[in-house]
C-alpha cells in the first residue's frame, strides 16, 4: 500500500493547478455567462500534453498514467467545470477507445492529432430515446460496398459544435439489441454530418454540446472501430474510464466549492464573530472536507486499477456515483455558506452550485452507477 | 380537529390557481431567462386581489388570514416562485406597519397599495448584516425633532420598484447592539433615498432585488414606526408571521416538481419500460409527496395559529426550515427523475431547483430557523 503521488504525478497536478488558478479561475464566470467555449484555454492545455493524458507518447499522447489523469483533470475542473469536460471528453471518450480497439492506421489519423491536442474529439453514444438504455439505439448503419451509409440522431453531444471527429455508436442490426450496436469513427466534416444549435443548460456552460443529425453520412468501412457488433463492448468499456475522469471533474466543482466556502467562513462575521466559529458551520466543512478526501480516494482507486490492466467497472462506478453525490452536497453546502452572496452570480459559487449537478447525470446517471454496483455484487 | 379549508378559501385558490396557469406558466421561462420584473402580471394580479391580501379592510385591503394567504401563495409558487416572492415582497413591507405603525401611517401607505398597484419593500439586511440582525449600520441621527438617516441595505426585495420602504436603523451607538434597532416608512421620493446595484442571481430572476442608500435622508416622527428602539422587535415579529410565506413558496415548488415528475416518469421509458417502474423512482416520487404534505401540514399549523392569536415562533420556523430544505431536496430529486433533460432549459425543472435554494436563505437562513427553534426549545427548561 502507498498514497503517496510519484515526482511525475506530483508535478503535473502542479502544474495543471497553477494553471487553474492562472488562466481559468479568474475567467470561468466569464464564459459561463457567455456560453463561450474557451478556445484559448483548451489549446494552451493541449500544449501542455492534456489532450492525451494516459495515450501512449508513440501515438501522440504524454505517456502518464491514469491516476495522472484523474489529478490533472480534479485540477482543470476547480478552475473551470466545462474545461474539465471538455478535456475528460477528449482523453476518455474519443482518445481512449481509439487507442484501445483501434488499427494502426485508425490510431495515426485518428488519434495521434487528438492525442497531441491538435484537435477535437467527441463521443456520440446518447439519442432522444436512449439515454441510460444506450441499446435503444435507433442511428442506423447500413454496409453499401465498401462504406456504411448512417442515418440517425446524436444529441447533447459534449464537443459536437468544436469537434473535429467523433465516434459514434450506430445499429447495424436493428434485431440483435446491444450485439448490433457498431462503432465509427468519423471526422464532423463529412458530408451528412449536420450540427443543431448548441443546448442551454443549467450549468457546464462554457462546455458546448448540441444535438447531431446523420443524413445519408458515408463512411469508409475503415472507420470502423473493432467488429460489427462490438460497439456495446466499445461504449461499455470506455465508459469505465471516462467515469474516472467524470469523478475526477466532479472532486474539482467540490473543491472549489469547499475552498470559497472555507475562506469566505474565517472573514465573514455574524454575531461579532467569524462564522467559521459557528458550530454549525464547522461541521458543515469537516463534512464536507470529508466527503471530497473519501471522493478521491475512490477515484484514484479506479485510476490505479486501471494502470494495472484490471477490471475496475464496479471501482469507477463507485468512484463516480460517491463523488458526484459529494460535490452536489458540497456544492450546496458551499451556497448556503455563503448566506445571500451564495445566490449572486458576483461569485463564483452559485456556478459550482449548477456545474456540480450534471456530475449526477451524465455518463451515467446514479441510478446507472447503482445498478451496474449492484449487478456486480450479485456476480 | 378539522382539515377542511372554507368555501371562500376553496375559491381564493381556484382563482389563484387559474391565474397561474393561464398568466404565470406560460411566462415564467422567458421572465427567469431576461431576469424580467413581472410588473404586467403583479398588475393583473392586483386587479384580482391576489397582492397585499392581509392588509385590513379598513386600510382599502382584503383582511385575509394568514391561513388564506398561504393557501393562496401555494399555488402563485407553483408557477413562478419569483412572482411569487414579488408578491411577499409587498405583503413584508406592510408587516412593521400592521404591527406598529400609527392610524395615519396604516391609511397612508397601506392605502397607497390597495388603491394602485405598485410596490413596497422591506429593508433590514444590510452588506454587512444579514443573519446577525442587530448588527446592522444604518445610523439615525437625532437632530432636534428630526431623524436623519444613512446607511446601505442590501438584497432589497422589490427595491428597484418600490414607492416606500419599511427601514430598520440604529439610533445610537452599534455596541447596544439590537436596543437601538429602529423602524422607519421610508417614501422613495425622499431626497437622499436612491436604488443601487441590481443582484443577477441564481434563481428567482423575476424578482427584483437590489441595493437601496440612504444618505442624510431627513424623517420626521411621522416616518417612526413603532417607538425608537422597537424595531428589534418589530422586525422579529414580522419574520414570525412572514415565515409560513417561506413554506408556502416551498408546498408550490414541491407540488410543481412532484406534478412534473410524476408525469415525466410515467411517459419517459428506459429499458423498455416507463421509468415509473423502477424502485428507485418511485421512492424518489414517495419521498417527494411526503416532503411535500409534511411541509403543508407545518405551513397549516403555524399560519392557522398566526390566525387564532397564538402565534409561536417554533412553528413558523418549523414550517420555514422544514419547508426549505425539502423543497431543496425535493427540485434536486426532480433534475435527477428528468435525466438530461432536467439538466436543460427546455423543461422547468432545473428552474425549480435554482428557485428552492433561496427559501434557505431568506427570511433567515435554515440555520437562523434552527437557532430559533433551538432557543425556544431550551427556554422550555429541563
Ligand atoms: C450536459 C450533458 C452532456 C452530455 N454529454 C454527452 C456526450 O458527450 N455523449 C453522449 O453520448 N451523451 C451525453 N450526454 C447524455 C447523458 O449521458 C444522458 O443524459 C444520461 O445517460 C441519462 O440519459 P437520459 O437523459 O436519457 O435519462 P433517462 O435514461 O431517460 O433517465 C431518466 C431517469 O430514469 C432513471 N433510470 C433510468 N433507467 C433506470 C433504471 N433501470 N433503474 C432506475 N432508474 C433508472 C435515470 O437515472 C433518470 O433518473 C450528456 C448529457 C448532458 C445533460
Ligand atoms: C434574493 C434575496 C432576497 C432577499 N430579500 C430581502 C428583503 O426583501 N429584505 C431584507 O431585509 N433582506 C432580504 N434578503 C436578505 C436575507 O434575509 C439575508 O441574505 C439572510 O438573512 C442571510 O444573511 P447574509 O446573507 O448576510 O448571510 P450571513 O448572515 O452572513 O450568513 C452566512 C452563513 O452563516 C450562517 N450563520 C450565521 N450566523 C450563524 C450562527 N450564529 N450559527 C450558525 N450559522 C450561522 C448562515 O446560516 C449562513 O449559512 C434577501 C436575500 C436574497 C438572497
Amino acid at each position: 500500500m502507498q498514497i503517496d503521488l510519484s515526482e511525475e504525478q506530483r508535478l503535473l497536478r502542479d502544474t495543471c493547478r497553477e494553471f487553474a488558478d492562472k488562466e481559468l479561475r479568474p475567467n470561468a464566470k466569464k464564459w459561463d455567462r457567455e456560453h463561450r467555449f474557451p478556445a484559448e484555454a483548451v489549446k494552451k492545455l493541449f500544449e501542455l500534453g492534456l489532450g492525451g493524458v494516459a495515450v501512449p507518447s508513440e501515438w501522440g499522447g504524454a505517456g502518464m498514467d491514469n491516476v495522472s489523469y484523474a489529478l490533472a483533470i480534479e485540477e482543470i475542473s476547480r478552475g473551470c467545470a466545462s474545461t474539465g469536460v471538455t478535456l475528460s471528453v477528449n482523453n476518455s471518450l474519443y482518445c481512449d477507445p481509439i487507442a484501445k480497439y483501434g488499427t494502426d492506421g485508425q490510431k495515426e489519423s485518428f488519434l495521434t492529432p487528438y492525442a497531441r491536442g491538435e484537435k477535437l474529439g467527441c463521443f456520440g453514444l446518447t439519442e432522444p430515446q436512449a439515454g441510460s438504455d444506450a441499446a435503444e439505439q435507433r442511428t442506423t448503419a447500413v454496409r453499401k460496398g465498401d462504406s456504411y451509409l448512417i442515418n440517425g440522431t446524436k444529441n447533447w453531444i459534449t464537443n459536437g459544435p468544436v469537434a473535429d471527429a467523433i465516434v459514434l455508436f450506430t445499429m447495424t442490426d436493428l434485431s440483435k439489441g446491444t450485439k448490433g450496436i457498431t462503432c465509427f469513427v468519423v471526422e464532423t466534416k463529412t458530408p451528412g454530418f449536420v450540427r443543431q444549435k448548441a443546448d442551454e443548460k443549467l450549468g457546464i456552460c462554457a462546455s458546448p454540446s448540441c444535438t447531431i443529425f446523420f443524413e445519408n453520412m458515408e463512411v469508409p468501412i475503415s472507420q470502423r472501430l473493432g467488429q460489427e457488433g462490438d460497439g456495446f463492448k466499445i461504449a461499455m468499456s470506455t465508459l469505465d474510464g471516462g467515469r474516472i475522469g467524470i469523478g475526477a471533474q466532479a472532486i474539482g466543482i467540490g473543491r472549489a466549492a469547499f475552498e470559497e466556502a472555507r475562506d469566505y467562513s474565517k472573514i465573514r462575521k455574524t454575531f461579532d464573530i467569524p462564522i467559521f466559529q459557528h458550530q454549525a458551520i464547522q461541521f458543515m466543512l469537516a463534512d464536507m472536507a470529508t466527503a471530497l478526501d473519501a471522493a478521491r480516494l475512490l477515484v484514484l482507486r479506479a485510476a490505479w486499477l486501471k494502470d494495472q490492466g484490471k477490471r475496475h467497472t464496479r471501482e469507477s462506478s463507485m468512484a463516480k456515483l460517491f463523488a458526484s453525490e459529494a460535490a452536489n452536497r458540497v456544492a450546496d453546502k458551499a451556497v448556503q455558506i455563503h448566506g445571500g452572496m451564495g445566490y449572486s452570480k458576483e461569485l463564483d459559487v452559485e456556478r459550482h452550485f449548477r456545474d456540480a449537478r450534471i456530475t449526477e447525470i451524465y455518463e451515467g446517471t446514479s441510478e446507472i452507477q447503482r445498478l451496474v454496483i449492484s449487478n456486480l455484487l450479485l456476480k | 380537529m378539522d382539515f377542511s379549508i372554507t368555501e371562500e378559501q376553496r375559491q381564493l385558490v381556484e382563482t389563484a390557481r387559474k391565474f397561474t396557469r393561464e398568466r404565470i406558466i406560460p411566462v415564467a421561462q422567458k421572465l427567469d431567462e431576461h431576469g424580467t420584473f413581472p410588473i404586467d402580471i403583479c398588475k393583473e394580479g392586483w386587479e384580482l386581489g391576489l397582492m397585499n391580501v392581509e392588509i385590513p379592510s379598513e386600510y382599502g385591503g382584503l383582511g385575509l388570514s394568514c391561513l388564506d394567504h398561504v393557501l393562496m401563495m401555494e399555488e402563485i409558487n407553483y408557477g413562478c416562485a419569483g412572482i411569487g416572492t414579488t408578491l411577499a415582497g409587498n405583503n413584508l413591507a406592510c408587516m412593521p406597519l400592521l404591527l406598529g405603525g400609527s392610524e395615519e401611517q396604516k391609511r397612508h401607505y397601506l392605502g397607497m397599495l390597495t388603491e394602485a398597484p405598485i410596490f413596497a419593500a422591506y429593508a433590514c439586511s444590510e452588506p454587512d448584516a444579514g443573519s446577525d440582525v442587530a448588527g446592522m449600520r444604518t445610523t439615525v441621527r437625532k437632530v432636534g425633532d428630526e431623524y436623519v438617516m444613512t446607511g446601505q441595505k442590501r438584497w432589497i426585495t422589490n427595491g428597484g420598484y418600490a414607492s416606500w420602504y419599511s427601514v430598520f436603523g440604529r439610533i445610537g451607538d452599534p455596541k447596544d447592539r439590537h436596543k437601538g434597532v429602529t423602524c422607519f416608512v421610508v417614501p422613495r421620493d425622499l431626497p437622499g433615498v436612491s436604488v443601487g446595484k441590481k443582484e443577477d442571481k441564481l434563481g428567482q430572476r423575476a424578482s427584483n432585488t437590489t441595493d437601496v442608500l440612504f444618505e442624510e435622508v431627513k424623517l420626521t416622527r411621522k416616518n417612526l414606526v413603532g417607538g425608537e428602539g422597537e424595531g428589534f422587535k418589530i422586525a422579529m415579529k414580522t419574520f414570525d408571521r412572514s415565515r409560513p410565506w417561506i413554506a408556502a413558496g416551498a408546498t408550490g415548488i414541491m407540488r410543481r416538481a412532484l406534478d412534473e415528475s410524476r408525469r415525466y416518469a410515467l411517459e419517459r421509458k428506459a429499458f423498455g419500460q416507463p421509468i415509473a417502474q423502477f424502485q428507485a423512482i418511485q421512492f424518489m416520487l414517495a419521498e417527494m409527496a411526503m416532503k411535500y404534505e409534511a411541509t403543508r401540514l407545518l405551513m397549516l399549523k403555524a399560519a392557522w395559529s398566526i390566525g387564532e392569536g397564538r402565534i409561536d415562533a417554533i412553528e413558523s420556523s418549523y414550517a420555514k426550515a422544514f419547508g426549505a430544505d425539502s423543497a431543496m431536496a425535493v427540485a434536486t430529486d426532480a433534475v435527477q427523475i428528468f435525466g438530461g433533460y432536467g439538466y436543460t432549459k427546455e423543461y422547468p425543472v432545473e428552474k425549480l431547483m435554482r428557485d428552492a435554494k433561496l427559501l434557505q436563505i431568506y427570511e433567515g437562513t435554515s440555520q437562523i430557523q434552527r437557532m430559533v427553534i433551538a432557543r425556544n426549545l431550551l427556554a422550555q427548561g429541563a
